[in-house]
């Protein structure tokens, strides 16, 4: 049997992480072989994964760090850390 | 007991101080869970500010059952919906949780003459900033779990609890913003591969 385009694509996310079962990832394999525009989907949106999970495409904001560590401080300083009961229920 | 438990436990037992050095490979995390759910880049700064004082104040409630920063992405999501509570009650909006999926179809960009993109394309600083942007333009719930996935990289279930859905809904979401950014973004980076000056002919000329 043939898988049709829209097949593939609706198993495309599966596909990158590697959670469709053996025979359906077999089927995907022959399709893209002889199929250019899946095979541009599935390169492309690979493409994308890389660039979202690198580093440094999501930057943080200059003097992020800075900022957070001295509002940190300033509580440290008071405070013990512990089971303060507001934000504890919270979770 | 594994370095983390080591320092929490020192914390707990009055050296505060270490609390700095705790949190430090989270900012990250929390910082881009808190813009998932913000987009606005100041409201998600503030919103990790309190996301990590609560943390602190909370800190014995950790059980060491979760990673801790899951942990912390799971008190900065709170917080966050906390903030979005608060400024749709100012303007008397009815919140939408953000629980409504979408209807209609999740195709992706067909592309026809489609080669290998070289990696010194995808590097370009302008490649990088169509992606963030893409990104801040998703529907929440589809941001959301795109972010805590593919760009936080926890896995399926960890995104699933953190966020109170079930694995399958994560799954179809994840789907759904994949093939979203594959959509809009795809064009621009095979338009990318061809060079700089075509993809930027509006600002180059
Ligand atoms: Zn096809």
């Amino acid at each position: 049997m043939r898988l049709k385009c829209e097949h593939v694509w609706n198993y495309i996310s599966d596909y990158i992480d590697g959670s469709v079962d053996a025979q359906l990832r077999d089927e995907i394999e022959k399709h893209l072989e002889h199929c250019e525009i899946c095979t541009a989907v599935l390169d492309s949106t690979r493409n994308i994964l890389v660039l979202t999970a690198d580093e440094r495409t999501f930057e943080l904001p200059v003097g992020f760090s800075e900022r957070l560590h001295a509002r940190l401080a300033e509580e440290l300083v008071g405070h013990t850390a512990g089971g303060d009961a507001d934000s504890s229920a919270e979770l | 007991m594994s370095a983390e438990g080591d320092l929490i436990q020192r914390i707990l037992a009055g050296e505060t101080e270490l609390f700095h050095d705790l949190i430090r490979p989270c900012e990250r995390m929390v910082y881009l869970t808190a813009l998932s759910m913000m987009k606005d880049e100041a409201e998600a700064e503030d919103a990790t500010q309190e996301a990590m004082l609560k943390a602190y104040r909370a800190l014995r409630s950790f059980q060491g059952e979760a990673k801790f920063s899951t942990w912390l992405v799971a008190i900065t999501l709170n917080e966050c919906r906390r903030k979005l509570r608060i400024a749709k009650r100012a303007t008397f909006e009815s919140l939408d949780e953000g629980g409504t999926e979408y209807e209609g179809e999740f195709t992706p960009a067909v592309l026809t003459d489609w080669r290998e993109v070289p990696l010194e394309a995808l590097e370009r600083k302008e490649i990088r900033q169509a992606v963030v942007a893409a990104v801040g333009e998703l529907p929440p719930i589809y941001r959301q779990v795109f972010t805590l996935r593919d760009i936080e990289e926890l896995d399926v279930r960890e995104t699933a609890e953190v966020l109170g859905l079930s694995a399958n809904v994560v799954k179809v979401r994840l789907h759904r913003a994949r093939l979203l950014l594959q959509k809009r973004l795809a064009p621009i980076l095979k338009a990318a591969r061809t060079g700089r000056r075509r993809f930027f002919w509006w600002s180059t000329t």
